[in-house]
């Protein structure tokens, strides 16, 4: 287990870390390798294992097996040096309903020992990112479900830790909340080693370095958002805008093409080699309207869906 | 002291929520006055005379304060405070000192007023009322410790029903209005097995009879062992939900 591999400083590794709940392997012996001031995304569905895996590195779960380090810090044997340099914005809310949001940073900030100066400067600073300074005195039990996300992602951030949890961060926040809470991890990165779990492709793709997709608690892929999709690159995509599709036409074309996915107008087909004649001539007979047919690049929903055979959203 | 912090957040909590602050406060104050008026209509031989209602009242409002101590903790635990505190650099006895200390001054402001109205409405106490307080203030102790473990083991909906149970017993089992023996049977050995009717006798015994220490020593030490038996408990179930 060595904090330093080849020059570069490991900021988490794990180590065939596993955990289950009685039968069910939520996380199934993971080997991570993340650098310093690298934003690394797990990405998968919901119960893939990505928060029982963050709960794991934050001491907040016992692994059933193996280890982890953070900065060199074993999780298992020394969690308290752990807890000194992490922090983590959980996958719900999580505020003090009476306290106002100045008050919520000062709550964090003097538990994770900050001197009152350094945590007025911090929690200052942080306001003002978030969009939260005019009601900084306010009770957040006043505050609307976004601005409540927006605060407790800032409280994660008010220690300035060296290693940084986001569980799902944006789960919640309308599109342009989420847009610009993308900004703000993204302002961090270099800084910061960010674990970021999400179930977001997009996310993953605008913010991540590197993105381990996992999948029923094992990775299946990793590497950078670009190296993913060029692992399928000799793929094709085909885009099907059509009316009148049945499943049984869907389940037909599966028979042909392994790899078929129905959209709100249409289907998406991937595969190696796509002939746009056989796909016409099997849908029109079967009364299906062709609207239109496209090709296009293969983008890491078509990666998930490559390698675990299931959509991120289901 | 990192505890300091989030004892400040749990003060505040308590003091800034009007319902907890109502049922701690008001509703004790406001039952001490209508049994008194109560006893005072029904004649001399009633139970229900000032210096057996402001003993029992003072326990009560502790139930109250044991219930809010408990949905505060669950709702904690509910809305993931709890999991982001405990991913700080903070030991178990931070814990428990940070969901207890900030109730003491509840505690003792739910004595003065009991005894506040009390003295209102004719209360004389004739032995060392500062043996009667700190009595109460470890029956009061001993409920913010029972708060607390309620708070670790239930949700905050089941926290608030778990409570109010607790409530009704520490009425009924506790000799808030009535002498426990006038219940008598199964229902007196139970009531003579937990604290709070240890903590209202040994302080009645002090207003009416002017007992001294020794004389109200095994009441004390009995809600003195509670009290030690749920803080151990407490600090027990905060250390295994620490790492689960």
């Amino acid at each position: 287990m060595s904090y330093r591999t080849n020059g570069n400083r490991f900021a988490i590794q794990t180590f065939s870390l596993s955990r289950k709940f009685g039968d069910l392997v939520a996380v199934n012996n993971i080997d991570l390798s993340i650098k310093e001031g690298e934003l690394f995304s797990l990405l998968g569905p919901n119960g893939a294992g990505k928060t029982t895996a963050i709960k794991m590195l934050c001491c907040l779960l016992k692994p059933s097996s193996g280890t982890a380090t953070i900065m060199g810090h074993d999780i298992n044997e020394d969690p308290m040096a752990v807890k000194q340099i992490i922090d983590v914005s959980p996958q719900e809310t999580a505020i003090a309903e009476h306290l106002n949001a100045w008050e919520n940073l000062s709550l964090i900030g003097g538990i994770r020992g900050l001197a009152k100066e350094e945590v007025k400067e911090r929690s200052e600073e942080l306001l003002e990112i978030v969009g939260l300074t005019k009601r900084a005195k306010e009770q957040v039990r006043k505050f609307s479900g976004g601005m409540k996300r927006r605060l407790s992602i800032a409280m994660a951030l008010v220690s300035d830790p060296q290693v940084l949890f986001l569980d799902e961060p944006t789960l919640g926040l309308d599109p342009q909340s989420r847009r610009g809470m993308w900004e703000h991890i993204a302002e961090l990165k270099g800084k910061t080693t960010i674990l970021l779990t999400t179930h977001y492709l997009e996310e993953a793709d605008a913010l991540a370095d590197r993105i381990a997709i996992i999948d029923e608690g094992k990775i299946a892929a990793l590497g950078t958002p670009q190296e993913l999709k060029d692992s399928i690159s000799d793929m094709q995509v085909m885009v099907v805008k059509a009316k009148n599709l049945t499943p049984g036409a869907i389940e037909g074309l599966k028979e042909i093409y392994s790899e078929v996915k129905a959209t709100e107008d249409g289907i998406e087909i991937r595969a190696k080699e796509l002939s746009f004649y056989e796909i016409v001539d099997y849908l029109r007979p079967r009364g299906i309207a062709i609207q239109s047919v496209s090709l296009k690049q293969p983008t890491l929903d078509d990666v998930f869906l490559h390698l675990t055979g299931k959509e991120l959203r289901e | 002291m990192r505890f300091v912090e989030l004892a400040t957040r749990n003060f505040k909590e308590m003091w800034r929520d009007p319902i907890s602050m109502g049922l701690e406060i008001g509703i004790p104050a406001g039952f001490l006055a209508i049994f008194w008026s109560l006893g005072r209509n029904m004649g001399d031989q009633s139970f229900l005379t000032i210096t057996m209602l402001v003993p029992g009242m003072a326990v009560f409002s502790f139930a109250f304060l044991l219930m809010f101590s408990a949905i505060l903790l669950a709702r904690d635990r509910e809305g993931a405070l709890l999991s982001r505190l405990l991913t700080a650099p903070l030991k178990p006895h931070d814990f428990i000192l940070s969901y207890s200390l900030p109730y003491i001054p509840m505690v003792i402001l739910q004595i003065a007023v009991c005894f506040g109205i009390g003295a209102l409405l004719g209360l004389e106490v004739l032995g060392n009322a500062g043996l009667a307080f700190l009595i109460l203030l470890v029956m009061g102790i001993c409920c913010v410790g029972l708060g607390m473990i309620l708070g670790l083991l239930f949700a905050a909906h089941q926290a608030s029903g778990v409570g109010s149970i607790t409530i009704t017993l520490v009425a009924l089992l506790g000799g808030i209005w009535m002498d426990l023996k006038m219940i008598g049977g199964v229902f007196y050995d139970v009531g003579n097995a937990l604290p709070f009717a240890h903590a209202v006798d040994a302080v009645r015994d002090i207003i009416v009879h002017g007992a001294g220490f020794n004389d109200i020593a095994t009441d004390f030490y009995w809600v003195l062992g509670y009290a030690v038996v749920f803080f151990a408990l407490g600090t027990f179930l905060f250390r295994r939900r620490m790492v689960e």
